[in-house]
Parts: structure tokens; sequence; C-alpha cells
């Protein structure tokens, strides 16, 4: 049996969304590498809408999989859908995970939330 | 396939497999059966003992015990240590922070029990100092126990030295020995060893045996309780042809160990020398001072877990010391031991090479780990930030 799905390992080789948004509004960085995983994610988000996603990880084959699929699932999609992205939701597209790797998704699910909270702050700056 | 990862086991050797073979077809008896057919099984048990007694130097066949590998043989030298040293008031031993789990969990247990253990440092060259044992010693000491070579990052220690220095005090000397027997030149009488473990699938034999070997008079204490097996000293029916075959490999090893360790040695110091050009990367351990087949990096920026998988994907088979790789979140205890912090530990990389490794597998594991390794700093946060001077390099 393998360690990962097909999906996992799909997602860990082909990374979706890999790189870096110049001008992103919203950005969030979780975990620390004393732990060994680190995500950063990068929104720019135009009319409430998420137009561009993209993703750096430092990790292990199931963190940066999981930061994979969660920028698929949030790209394109409105602001209040995006808030609601849980881990589960990122673990059941990657057709499950080890248990022992369950945080990565939680830590995916992290990222995406503290890159929307910065976008909100940055939003509210500039409303004032 | 290029198999990089000897020191988590082996291949089997031809000769080993049809020892193991014959044995299980013709001489399947039980080697306790007072019967012919099952004293033709106790021969070959027997033969199986003095041909390893030799080969280590033990002065007596009667000083192996098989046991079922190197943690139960690490279980029983440091358990026996320690009942005797109740015995006589001595509630103290000596180890190292870089020994195998087989020992440190057993130490641990015995703290529980009220023992005081020291665990000695291994230095940045995960290499433990003769005089700090010296030092560490005390009227109280029951037991020494050092391995023989490090498992991940292959340092050899001064053995030889150390157990001088325990007959000199009077105190037991137990190494775990199992990545270095078949590798290196062992001799239980030259090198000053009371108790050593051993395991026959890390030098191309069976796995699930292994032995102990333990000086004339040591009284062992017993893990497994049952027939008078191994003279009492490891009850249940002895494992025949597994033991026969790690004789066999045993001796095909001891042969061939000085070729074995030139050929490995050329790769080791070829992949050292490449590998230390990948920027912001280091060796782990005494350049010099390891197991002929043992490469161990760490490389700044990315994590273990992803680098093997990837390495993988390239049909090259390695192992790490991340924290991913051990399903714990701390990193190996190894390299905390030798002062790698957590943030670099989780980017290691172990090459534990084998006998049949060509001169082209070597330059294609040296392109691919540097592919690898460039790749994931690419998309690596930590990479980025350290890059960009935000944070310090550390290697």
């Amino acid at each position: 049996m393998a360690l990962y799905s097909e999906k996992v390992m799909d997602h860990f080789r082909n990374p979706r969304n890999v790189g870096v948004i110049e001008d992103a509004n919203g950005i969030g960085e979780v975990g620390n590498a004393k732990c060994g995983d680190i995500m950063k994610m990068y929104l720019k988000i135009e009319d409430d809408i998420i137009k561009d996603v993209k993703f750096e990880t430092f990790g292990c084959g199931s963190a940066i999989a999981s930061s994979s699929m969660a920028t698929e699932l949030i790209k394109g999609k409105p602001v209040s859908d995006a808030m609601k992205l849980t881990n589960k939701a990122v673990a059941e597209a990657l057709d499950g995970l080890p248990d022992y790797k369950m945080h990565c998704s939680v830590l995916a699910e992290e990222a995406i939330r503290s890159a929307l909270e910065d976008y909100e702050k940055r939003a509210e700056k500039t409303a004032q | 396939m290029i198999y990089a990862d000897n020191a988590a086991t082996t291949k089997m050797s031809e000769a080993a497999i049809n020892t193991m073979i014959s044995v299980m077809n013709d001489n399947y008896g039980n080697p306790s059966s007072l019967y012919s057919f099952g004293q033709r099984a106790k021969e070959i048990l027997e033969g199986a003992r003095v041909e390893v007694a030799a080969l280590i130097g033990a002065a007596d066949p009667r000083e192996i015990i098989f046991t079922s590998g190197g943690s139960e043989a690490d279980n029983q030298a440091i358990m026996s240590a320690a009942a005797l040293g109740k015995k006589n008031g001595k509630m103290h031993i000596v180890s190292t922070a870089f020994e195998h789990h087989a020992v440190l969990h057993t130490l641990e247990r015995l703290k529980k029990e009220g023992f005081e253990i020291t665990l000695l440092d291994v230095h940045e060259d995960g290499l433990v100092l003769p005089e700090e044992v010296k030092e560490a010693i005390r009227v109280d000491t029951a037991l020494v126990t050092v391995m023989y070579a490090n498992n991940e990052i292959g340092t050899v220690q001064p053995i030889r030295e150390i157990g001088a220095i325990c007959r000199e005090k009077n105190v037991l000397f137990h190494t775990d020995a199992v990545q270095a027997i078949g590798h290196l030149p062992i001799n239980v009488s030259e090198d000053n060893i009371d108790m050593l473990s051993a395991s026959a699938h890390k030098f191309h034999g069976p796995k699930g045996v292994g032995f102990l070997y333990a000086k004339k008079g040591i009284k062992l204490t017993n893990i497994i309780e049952g027939g008078a097996q191994e003279k009492g000293r490891r009850a249940g029916t002895e494992n025949v042809p597994g033991i026969a075959a790690m004789a066999t490999a045993l001796k095909e090893a001891c042969a061939s160990m000085k070729e074995n360790a030139e050929a490995l040695t050329k790769h080791r110091d070829r992949l050292i020398t490449a590998l230390n050009e990948i920027p912001h990367s280091a060796l782990n351990g005494d350049a010099h001072k390891r197991l002929p087949g043992n490469v161990n990096f760490c490389f700044e920026g990315i994590e273990g877990e992803s680098l093997l998988l990837l390495l993988d994907d390239k049909g090259i088979q390695a192992s790490s010391g991340s924290a991913c790789t051990s399903g714990s979140l701390d990193p190996s205890h190894v390299l905390l031991a030798i002062g790698r912090v957590h943030d670099v530990a989780h980017g290691s990389l172990r090459l534990s090479i084998g006998e049949d490794m060509s001169d082209e597998d070597v330059e294609y594991i040296i392109k691919s780990v540097k592919e690898v390794v460039e790749y994931l700093r690419g998309f690596s946060p930590v990479w980025r930030d350290l890059m960009a001077g935000k944070t310090p390099f550390i290697l």
C-alpha cells in the first residue's frame, strides 16, 4: 500500500498554483520551520472574487499537496466561500490523508484564512 | 531502482538464501528433539554458533546467544547488566545521546525503576570522547553502553579505547554493533567488549534474526521465558534456517570486508564531495571516522520527506531524519544530538550505499539530489527568506 493516495501524489508531483503574486492584496503565512512545515499563501482579490492564488510551502509531501489542493478549491470563488474552506474539505478532495498527516490540511486551511484576514485588514485600512 | 537504504536493511545474499532454503527443505527438525533428524538441526545450529563466534573473535561459542534481532539483543544486554548492578547496589548507567531507540527506550524503562542514566555528549562530529567516558564512570556504575557505529550518521566510535577504560574501571561494557558487524573488522577480545548486539539483515542475512555476544561469566536475564533453548537464556524454538543463513552471510561479509569497504569508501567520498557543492548544505558526522557506505547531509530550506518522495520518483530509495518520516513532531534525536537545530534537521538525507553500486549510479544520485534540492527550494518560503536576507543562513 502506498503512503499517500494517487490524488495526494498528483498534487505533490505537479503542484498547482506554485509561486508568488507580486501585487497580492492578501498574504498569509502559517507554521514554523522548527516543526517542519511552513505555508505561505498569496491572494489577488478583485470585486470580492479570488482572481488568483499562489503558494509557497516548506514541508512534507502532504503539506505541499494540501497547499496545492487548497488553492484549487478557492480559485475563482467569492471571498465568503473561501472563508468557509475547512481542512476536512481539503483532505477529502485529496481522497484522504493518513491520520498523522491531517495537520497538513489544517495548516492549509489556516494559511488561506490568514491570507483572507490580511486582505480584509488592508481593505479596512484603505476604506479609512 | 537504486537502493541506497542499506542501513535500514540489506538484500539477502544468494548464498544466505540458499542456506536458508536448504535448511528449510532438508533439516526442518526441532533442534530440541532427541531423534537423529532433530539432532541434525541441532548440529546446524551449533555449527552456526561456532562460525559466528570465530568471526567476531569470541573465545567460546557458548558466548553467542541467538535472538530475534538487534533490538532484543540490546534489551537483553542492558536488562542483564542492570539486574547484576542492582544486586550489588550499582544503579548508574553510562550511554550516549544518539543511541538507537532499542537502547534509549530500555534505559528510560530502567530510569523509572530507579536507575540513574548519564547520556554522554557526542559532539558536533558525532564522536564520543573516551576521556568523557572515563569521567562519567562512578563507583556505582553498572554498565557503559556505546554503539559501535551510529545508524543515521555512520560515525564509528573509539570502541577499543572505551572498552579498555571499562576494563580498567571494572565496569561492564556493551556495544550495539548492528551497523558495524560485517562492515568493520570487529574482534570482541581485542576490542575489550563484554557484550555486543548484532542483526543479520544489516549484513545481507535474513530479517528477524540476530545475536548477543556475552562474555563468559556474565549472568544473563531472560527477556523471553519458556523452554531451555540457548542454555536457558532465551526461550523459544530456534530459528534454525535464519540462524544458519546469518552465519553464511556473516562469513561472506567478513571474507570480502576489505574490498567492499574500499569500493564503498570511494563512492561515499565522491558523494560527500559532490553533495558538499550544493550551497548551504552540510555533512552530518565526521567525514572519515564513518561507515564506508554512509552519507548523511542536511540541506537548508527544504524538508526531508518531500525530498525522499521525489527521489523515489527518480528510482532512488533513501532515508531522512525529518519529523515527517519519524511520525513525530521532532526530527531525528541523532541530528539534534550533534547540534543540528530543528530547522535544518528536518532537511536531512541519509544515503547508505551497498556493494552493488556502480560509478554511474553514484553520478545519477548526485545529479538527482541536486535537481530535487533546487526544485524544492524553488518554492520554499524558508529558502526565499534566507535568500532575501530576512533570516540568517544556519549552514
